[in-house]
């Protein structure tokens, strides 16, 4: 292909890799000619297309280019550096370069993608990006990643079945735990529940073997009526104070941190006649169930709930609505365990369900439908059009699929209503820096392949404060999550990125405007000599944003990779007349 | 004598070998096919976010091909297992790929000159390939794989030709099967599902009538690197479809088939008539369901905007037939909900939501393993110890355990590593204890 020249002896030497990506890029971009063009700009000694960059050979190609042209730098033109940035500069320090020597050039997202219908301007802006990425790259600095000590510990806030399942099993491996429960007792919203769905099993049993567990185990410390007071530092190292309801402050270290606190249930107020006693939500009724239960196994009475005779429980209250349009996954089948339990309870009571959708994916919750469908319960559909009306003694609901009105009497009306964000979700977010949704469900990294992760570094999430869901998915998440935190803490150290924020210590006036601008908390001041003070950054902190950089007056905050002078080198190369 | 057994290479077994990796523990992931990847490889996007399934995915594979402490066995299967657990050995047999998978270089001038065309698999047989092959771009290992049942050199008087193609000369058809014997503590298993094959409705026409495919079908009409190049088209004549009638639980919540609901069609049938409004700006898409379930995290609000925003229509109403007219195009036989009465509608592509069932891997590993099936033949699984299976040192995720989406089958990953590597720490604590003890 191209051939090495060797005069520019002073001159940076840079490699340009331009991705096919298959037909994403090369269906809209005419790769050959950014590749062409590539070669002829300034400090580039070697260009080259790939089908796919990424692949096995196409990183090879890479490394063997570094050694054969000894390249200085690399340039790859690909698809996004969110995905594949770490792995191209893996490749180059695999060859022996600094892996900050490596600049990524976006002309999938930034060129095919979004210029689809005018392949010539794409291609045109492909080779636009390419010479302010060959502009930047022959400025870049090696950096240098800094290794931090890990505390073997992980503190995991709340001590619902899914905080205590991620303690028992971090435990066993051999690590500290350290888990807060903002109530006096462990077990979270299982402690309220009679029986569990899709088997029938009586929740306590299995929450109580859970809290011993937990209580049995040496490595695990418990917290209980405590909340997060104070939480310091970084992946590998927190510093963590704990406080209880009498004000006694706890304080220890982590390594990680793992969020498992929960939701609570909507109360619908001022909705279907709420009242709490003809009109009840599908958590009270569990305790009546489960008082009534108790009443028939002590004294042989002849239990409330078994003398109801009919029973219309009304799905999506609170739920599926514009103003919470989210279905919270959980009542469907909620409702599907209570109606059989009234019909365990007494076979002559008739139980109505008022649904919009079956929510019962999977295997185990279509066969836990049909089941009730067999034991005599009455599906009737409903929609939004026409809601049912809860009046005195009556349901009235248009059934959509008979297309009629029905008016059923009933002794009880179950209001199912969804989970919504947990009391206090803002507050740890803010606390831990981590996200919410819409809804203030937390809000992992990414949704499909980092469901149990936070951006940020070393905290991971579980449960129904990520989302409502069965224990069956509840539960696996617990376990994942502590596989998560375990692949933290099984380490010695971790490693910082070197795209950091630096300061020149000679310039910097102690203002403090980058502490204040922070999000991550990575800059602190320091006393260096007696009133003086400077900014420094803490490497494993930083997130490399240049929220900070840009705040400093004097200039002497840098963010490393993104200096001014390598800024400046693109928009000059962007403003260079095209040619 | 810490390793872990995965079988398995779609993204449930790439993520639990990645956390178990990332944990200092030593995996060996063996995968059948020639590439790891699983179906997530043949998705063109992915629910509720549309993100490009293998952009995704590809850096994933990646990680695993390039981490120390995993090596991958493609090619491979389970022949069967001695000892306890806690101190298994597994016997592996490893196919020969007749391609020396280091030193290929995925070049593909062998593929140039082979004579032997057939139908491409990762494509859903909608394009071809040669006998000498790589299953898709981004395949890991990245090395060409020439199919026994294909290739006609084996007798090296009929063909051989790619042999000299190769200029890496990698190709060599005197390799053989290996038997490998591997020492480990326990296993993780996810193998993934197969789809239903929907001729059995005959129906619905599948294979009788072009113009109606299946969802995995589908995907790969949508996607850039598919057999179209992304052009969304109808396969009888090759034009853009104006109106696209997508079908719900084929073989699925059926006395006759499933019995159980795939959990993900509802969800994937939505992103495709999503995905078919970008493509072709004023198709419309019906979608015939039973019930709508869409209640994982951000999936109503996709199912709310693609009806507002993608003009997506949700019909609910089962089609009880699908004719063919003369030029190709579908009329859907249905019942209207509404007044009850008979209705048709004419589309000019049909899409059918077929079932995800266990594939049949599943049953064999069951028997070698000792492991129970449900009733669906699955693993089976407790719900409130997701990841066990039913024998001790075992554990499973993904959808071999049961229909499930990427997130659940991911995290479902991380759980069963988890579990794996606790039972690992408490073998080697309870050896350690006996060693003490004696
Ligand atoms: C009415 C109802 C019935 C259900 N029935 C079933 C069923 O039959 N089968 C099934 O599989 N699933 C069922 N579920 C779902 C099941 O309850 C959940 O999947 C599971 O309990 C979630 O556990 P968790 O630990 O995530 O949350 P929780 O059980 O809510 O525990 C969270 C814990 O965190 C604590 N906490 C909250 N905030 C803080 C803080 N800031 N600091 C410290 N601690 C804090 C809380 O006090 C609580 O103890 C049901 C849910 C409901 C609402
Ligand atoms: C049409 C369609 C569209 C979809 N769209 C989406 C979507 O948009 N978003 C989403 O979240 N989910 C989607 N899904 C679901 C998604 O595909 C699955 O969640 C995911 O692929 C499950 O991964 P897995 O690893 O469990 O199984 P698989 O992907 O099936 O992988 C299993 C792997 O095991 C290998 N294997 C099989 N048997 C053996 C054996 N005996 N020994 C060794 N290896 C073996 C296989 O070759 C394969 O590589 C969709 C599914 C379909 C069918
Ligand atoms: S799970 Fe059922 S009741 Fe709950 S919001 Fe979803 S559809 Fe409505
Ligand atoms: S670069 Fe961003 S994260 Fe780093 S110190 Fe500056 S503001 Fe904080
Ligand atoms: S010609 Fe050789 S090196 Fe190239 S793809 Fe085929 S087997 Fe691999
Ligand atoms: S020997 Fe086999 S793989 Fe090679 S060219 Fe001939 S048929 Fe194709
Ligand atoms: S997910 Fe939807 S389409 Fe698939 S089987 Fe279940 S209800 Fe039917």
């Amino acid at each position: 292909m191209s051939h090495v020249t060797m005069t520019q002896n002073e001159e940076t030497r840079v490699g340009v890799f331009v991705c096919h990506c298959g037909s994403n890029i090369a269906g809209y971009v005419d790769v050959a000619a950014v590749t062409a063009y590539a070669r002829t700009l300034p400090g580039v000694v070697f260009a080259q297309d790939n089908m796919y960059t990424c692949s096995d050979g196409g990183l090879t190609e890479i490394k063997t280019a570094i050694k054969t042209h000894a390249l200085e730098r690399v340039v790859v033109a690909a698809c996004t550096p969110r995905t594949h940035e770490p792995l191209f500069r893996d490749a180059c320090r695999e060859a022996g370069l600094n892996p900050y020597l490596f600049e990524f050039v976006n002309i999938r997202d930034q060129c095919s993608w979004v210029h689809r219908l005018e392949p010539e301007a794409a291609t045109q802006k492909a080779k636009d990006l390419v010479r302010m990425g060959v502009a930047k790259a022959r400025l870049l600095q090696p950096l240098e990643e800094q290794e931090m000590p890990v505390e073997p510990v992980a503190l995991i806030v709340g001590g619902g079945m899914i905080g205590m399942t991620a303690a028992v099993n971090l435990a066993s491996r051999g690590f500290q735990v350290k888990l807060v429960e903002r109530e006096p007792e462990l077990g979270g919203m299982m402690l309220r529940l009679d029986k569990l769905y899709p088997t029938q099993d009586d929740a306590q049993p299995l929450i109580q073997q859970r809290v011993a567990e937990v209580r049995r185990s040496k490595t695990i410390e418990v917290f209980t009526a405590s909340t997060l007071h104070a939480i310091k530092g970084f992946v590998g190292n927190y510093d963590v104070t704990v406080r209880d309801r009498e004000g006694r402050l706890s304080s220890f270290k982590a390594g990680t941190v793992i969020v498992a606190t929960g939701a609570r249930v909507f109360t619908p107020h001022g909705m279907y006649g709420y009242d709490g006693e003809r009109v009840v939500t599908q958590l009270e009724l569990e305790k009546q169930i489960a008082d009534r239960r108790l009443q028939i196994a002590n004294c042989n009475l002849q239990p409330a709930v078994s003398n109801l005779k009919r029973v219309v429980m009304i799905q999506c209250v609170g739920a599926r609505i514009p103003e919470r349009p989210y279905c919270s996954r959980i009542c469907c089948t909620t409702a599907i365990k209570n109606a059989l339990e009234l019909r365990e309870l007494n076979p002559e009571t008739e139980v109505y369900i008022l649904y919009r959708d079956t929510e019962t994916q999977g295997t185990r919750y279509e066969a836990y439908y049909t089941r009730a469908r067999e034991a005599g319960i009455q599906f009737i559909r409903y929609s939004l059009d026409h809601p049912p009306q809860v009046g005195e003694g009556r349901v009235v609901v248009y059934d959509e699929l008979l297309g009629a009105k029905l008016g059923i009497p009933y002794d009880l009306v179950v209001l199912s209503t969804p989970l919504v964000a947990q009391e206090g979700a803002h507050e740890l977010a803010q606390m831990l820096k981590v996200p919410l949704d819409e809804h203030g469900f937390f809000l992992e990294a990414h949704v499909k392949l980092r469901p149990l992760d936070f951006a940020t570094d070393g905290v991971y999430v579980a449960g129904t404060c990520r989302w409502p869901s069965h224990l069956e998915e509840t539960i696996a998440q617990a376990y994942g999550a502590a596989a998560r935190a375990a692949t933290i803490l099984t380490k010695e150290h971790v490693t910082s990125s070197g795209v950091v924020a630096r300061v020149d210590e000679s310039l910097c006036r102690g203002c403090g405007r980058c502490v204040e601008v922070c999000e991550f908390g990575a800059p602190a001041l320091v006393e260096v000599a007696p009133g003086i003070k400077v900014a420094r950054v803490n490497p494993v902190m930083c997130k490399g944003c240049g929220a900070c950089a840009s705040v400093c007056p004097t200039g002497a905050m840098a963010a490393l990779h993104f200096t001014d002078g390598q800024v400046m080198a693109m928009v000059r190369a962007a403003l260079l007349n095209q040619k | 004598m810490k390793d872990v057994l995965v079988i398995g290479g779609g993204i449930a077994g790439i993520q639990a070998a990645l956390d178990l990796a990332e944990m200092g523990i030593r995996v060996h992931l063996i995968e059948k096919s020639p590439s790891i990847g699983g179906r997530m490889a043949q998705l063109d996007k992915t629910f509720p976010t549309n993100d490009c399934s293998t952009c995704i995915l590809a850096p994933k594979m990646v990680d695993c091909a390039r981490h120390p402490n995993i090596a991958i066995y493609t090619l491979s299967e389970l022949q069967g297992v001695q000892g306890e657990a806690g101190d298994f050995t597994a016997r592996v047999l490893k196919h020969p790929r007749y391609v020396d998978e280091t030193a290929c270089t995925a070049c593909g001038d062998c593929a140039k000159v082979c004579p032997v065309v057939r139908p491409d698999e990762f494509q859903m047989g909608l394009s071809t390939r040669r006998a000498i092959y790589i299953p898709f771009p981004q395949a890991v290992p990245q090395a060409y794989i020439s199919h026994p049942d294909d290739c006609l050199g084996k007798d090296p008087i009929v063909c051989g030709r790619c042999i000299e193609a190769c200029q890496k000369q990698c190709i060599d058809f005197d390799m053989q099967e290996k038997v490998l014997d591997i020492p480990i503590a326990a296993i993780v298993i996810a193998v993934g599902m197969e789809t239903f094959d929907p001729v059995a409705l005959t129906e619905y026409g599948y294979t009788r009538y072009k113009n109606v495919v299946t969802g995995l079908e589908f995907e790969r009409l949508l996607c850039a690197s598919g057999p179209s190049g992304g052009h969304l088209i109808r396969l009888t004549d090759r034009q853009e479809p104006q109106v696209i009638g997508f079908i719900q639980c084929v073989g699925s919540r059926s006395l006759k088939y499933q019995r159980f609901c795939s959990s993900v069609c509802c969800m994937h049938a939505t992103k495709e008539a999503i995905l078919a409004r970008e493509h072709i700006p004023d198709v419309k898409s019906y979608i015939f369901y039973t019930d709508l379930r869409a209640s994982g995290k951000g999936f109503r609000e996709y199912v709310d905007r693609a009806e507002r925003e993608y003009g997506v229509e949700y019909v609910r109403s089962r089609v009880a037939q699908i004719e063919e007219t003369d030029d190709g195009r579908l009329v859907f036989h249905y019942e209207d909900r509404a007044s009850s009465r008979p209705q048709q509608m004419t589309v000019d592509l049909a899409v059918l939501a077929t079932s995800l069932i266990p594939g049949p891997g599943v049953a064999t590993l069951a028997e070698v393993l000792a492991l129970e099936l449900d009733e669906y033949g699955f693993f089976r699984t407790n719900p409130f110890s997701p990841t066990d299976t039913t024998r001790e040192g075992v554990f499973t995720c993904g959808c071999c355990r049961g229909p499930a989406d990427i997130p659940q089958s991911v995290a479902q990953a991380s759980g069963a590593a988890a579990r794996a590597a606790q039972y690992v720490a408490e073998v080697l604590v309870e050896q350690e204890g006996q060693g003490a003890r004696e």
